[in-house]
């Protein structure tokens, strides 16, 4: 490569940042889950696949399936499809909860996990039927616009297009709006209280089943907001997708100290970060090698993760 | 009490009725003339994930084959099978093995189909092998499966442990595909190339064919790296723009979204060409990429269904007829060649249809057969003898016929 390039590094980091944003929001399911009842939801990932094809089946709905290159981007066809993937993964993830996890809650630890494990496929397998096995493209729909070279004019490898904009000014302030509501609302507060003592909480009539079927909607609904943000961004999408976001969400979940809501976002952002410098400095292959190695040392030396033992609460 | 297990015992007898049935299916039909044999055939390809376009079309053409070929006293059944699973979306080593041991148990099946990826093929050889089970392959490409000195030391060898071949491919190899795709890069004016691959066993050996042959003649290299199945490849098209090369080469299969890198890599720098070889040679690679499919250059073994004179069109003619389809993927009609091989060495087989060595040494020894192809003969490492490659330019979300590839 030549020596150390700050715009090649700086490209990276961009990117870094964008992918991490998706990551965060996927994570962000497993560690409020976790947090609350101390299950693995692997079924996380594939609800939010469920999400993006949501979105598609939406778009198609709405005439917007295979249009590319369109000048105004309809925006009213994207908060549609956005809201709808929201409500549907929110309510699915009730749902399951509702029907795979609430019976199992006095069960041995094992067991929900595994019924989660069965959910996934399920959902894997509706995916499957729904929009077949192939890759499906989604469309383009943002506008084509990169504020450093077309705004600022300057010629670099350093991009920041609409669509970085579009990720992060969604993917933010829902984050945002997350860590809000869990600190102020009263649903937040039993929410916190139901993550420290289940019992106790129940005794002070607090509505347990209530706040963690919440907890489960606010999860959908985050993997429904980042399922447009994904087609949109990426512009394909599969089945089989749930299972790398969710193995990625998931470390950064646990990279972050599984639980804290603070964390997994950090988890997020440092994943897509690590992702995209090893990529730019050690090569494709060495990707994973990269991110792993870090989840490795990090976890041998502070086994909460990163933030794990902030909080207090169930780390 | 006593009812309800009566019950039970005659569900339990009926269920087994029903497997028995299913299970006898094969080996049903052996009376009347003492002569009349039942086979059958069996392909393993990725039935699952983004070759499936092109896998159904192979299928297709098998059923077609064995269709229209009566082969007297034989009756010849066919079983499709998936290597690929749900979970990963492309074809799996587990999956893969699985189906050849089914092959091997089942004692009526005289040849196996397949593979389509290479990878997949190096799980099934060794077992096949053992077992003396002929395989042809529509499809794989990779040279180390049957060459010596083109893959890695221990190839071929490695692949057949009983010592006696029993493999072979009516496609060419890639020690060929990846030296004519360098050529034509040269060709188009290409200085400076960047190779990716996507670490799997076709798509690594032909990357390092493309850029041996890119030494030889001259290609400056500008980065060469593998590249696993991303959601985008945003990072690496920086690199690629920063490195200043002029063509990318892409070492892979589209299960692995080579799709979302020519899209990732058209958006920061357009005018690096994008070169790929029949990995990437579908309509479904097309169908991802979008409008950055444009100008996309890829080579495949043979000539594409525009150019397919005398046999091939006739082909081309009944299987529209047949399936309704008038652009058939690349490997379709290698599809049909490879069952039609197949079942001339059954035919020939005669009296011994379903004895494998038989059917083995008959394929094997295929000579100057004329078939859709061509004429063309396997040769004693059982490659076939046919050396044409073509390239093609994607043009509005089709493949269009650019110039046929001679091997230099």
């Amino acid at each position: 490569m030549g020596g150390w390039q700050i715009d090649l590094f700086l490209a990276a980091v961009m990117i870094g940042i964008t992918n991490g944003a998706f990551i965060a929001l996927i994570a962000l399911g497993y560690t409020l889950v976790y947090g609350i009842i101390e299950l693995i939801n692997f079924a996380h990932g594939d609800l939010f696949m469920l999400g993006t094809f949501v979105c598609l089946s939406s778009l198609t709905l709405l005439g917007f399936r295979t249009e590319v290159g369109i000048v105004g981007t309809p925006w009213h066809a994207l908060l549609i499809a956005m809201l709808a993937a929201m409500i549907f993964c929110g309510v699915l993830n009730v749902l399951a909860e509702r029907i795979a996890y609430r019976p199992l809650r006095r069960a041995p630890r094992l067991a929900p996990l595994i019924s989660a494990i069965g959910v996934s496929f399920i959902f894997v397998n509706i995916g499957l039927y729904w929009q077949g096995p192939t890759p499906q493209r989604f469309p383009d729909l943002l506008p084509q616009y990169d504020f450093v070279s077309q705004l600022l004019g300057i010629t670099s490898l350093v991009r920041f297009t609409f669509k970085d904009l579009f990720v992060l000014s969604l993917a933010i302030p829902l984050m945002l709006a997350l860590a809000w509501i869990i600190k102020n609302t009263r649903i937040g507060k039993a929410m916190r209280a139901v993550a420290q003592d289940t019992e106790m909480s129940l005794q002070m009539g607090i509505d347990v089943n209530r706040v963690i079927a919440f907890t489960f909607l606010l999860g959908g609904v985050l993997a429904g907001a980042a399922s447009l943000m994904y087609g949109l961004y990426n512009n394909n999408t599969v089945f089989t997708l749930g299972f790398d976001a969710g193995l990625k969400a998931f470390t950064a979940a646990v990279l972050g100290g599984i639980g804290n809501i603070t964390g997994a976002a950090l988890g997020g952002f440092v994943l897509g970060l690590l992702s995209a410098l090893t990529i730019t400095y050690f090569g494709g292959q060495w990707e994973n090698v990269g991110v792993f190695s870090l989840l490795v040392i990090i976890l041998v030396f502070k086994p909460t993760g990163l933030l794990g033992q902030e909080t207090g609460e169930k780390a | 009490m006593q009812r309800r297990w009566t019950s039970a015992a005659a569900a339990i007898t009926a269920l087994a009725l029903v497997m028995g049935a299913c299970g006898g299916a094969g080996t049903g039909g052996t009376t009347g003339a003492s002569t009349a044999k039942t086979v059958k055939i069996i392909s393993s390809l990725p039935m699952t994930g983004a070759s499936r376009t092109q896998t159904v079309e192979i299928v297709n053409s098998i059923k077609m084959a064995i269709d229209e070929t009566k082969i007297p006293n034989v009756t010849v059944n066919y079983e499709a099978l998936d290597d690929a699973t749900a979970a990963k979306g492309s074809w799996d080593a587990a999956q893969e093995a699985e189906n050849a041991r089914k092959a091997i148990n089942d004692k009526t099946v005289v040849a196996y189909i397949g593979t389509y990826n290479s990878g997949a093929a190096k799980i099934s050889i060794p077992l096949l092998n053992q077992a003396g089970l002929v395989m042809v392959s529509p499809a794989n490409t990779y040279p180390g499966l049957t060459k010596t000195g083109k893959g890695e030391a221990n190839e071929p060898g490695v692949y057949y442990p009983n010592g006696k071949r029993n493999y072979a491919r009516v496609v060419p190899a890639d020690d060929l595909q990846g030296a004519v795709g360098a050529v034509w890069a040269k060709d188009l004016g290409a200085k400076n190339v960047y190779i990716v691959h996507d670490t799997e066993l076709y798509g690594k050996g032909i990357a390092d064919v493309f850029r041996a042959k890119a030494k030889e003649i001259g290609l400056v290299e500008k980065g060469y790296e593998g590249a696993q199945k991303a959601d985008n490849y945003r990072v690496l098209a920086n690199k690629i723009k920063d490195s200043g090369a002029d063509l990318l080469y892409y070492g892979g299969i589209v299960d692995n979204n080579p799709a979302v890198l020519a899209k990732d890599l058209k958006a920061v720098a357009p005018n690096v060409k994008f070169m790929g070889p029949d990995g990437i040679n579908c309509s479904e690679f097309l169908k991802q990429a979008g409008p950055a499919g444009e100008g996309i250059y890829s080579t495949f073994g043979g000539v594409p269904p525009e150019k397919y004179t005398g046999k091939s069109s006739e082909w081309l003619k009944s299987y529209d007829a047949k399936f309704n389809n008038k652009n058939p993927n690349a490997y379709a009609i290698y599809g049909f060649e490879a069952a039609k091989v197949v079942l001339a060495a059954i035919a020939k087989a005669g009296d011994k249809a379903d004895d494998r060595a038989t059917v083995l040494a008959n394929v094997m020894g295929t000579k100057d057969y004329d078939g859709v192809l061509g004429k063309w003969s396997f040769d004693a490492s059982g490659d076939t003898t046919l050396t044409q490659f073509s390239g093609s330019i994607g043009k509005a979300g089709a493949w269009a016929f650019s110039k046929e590839l001679a091997v230099k």
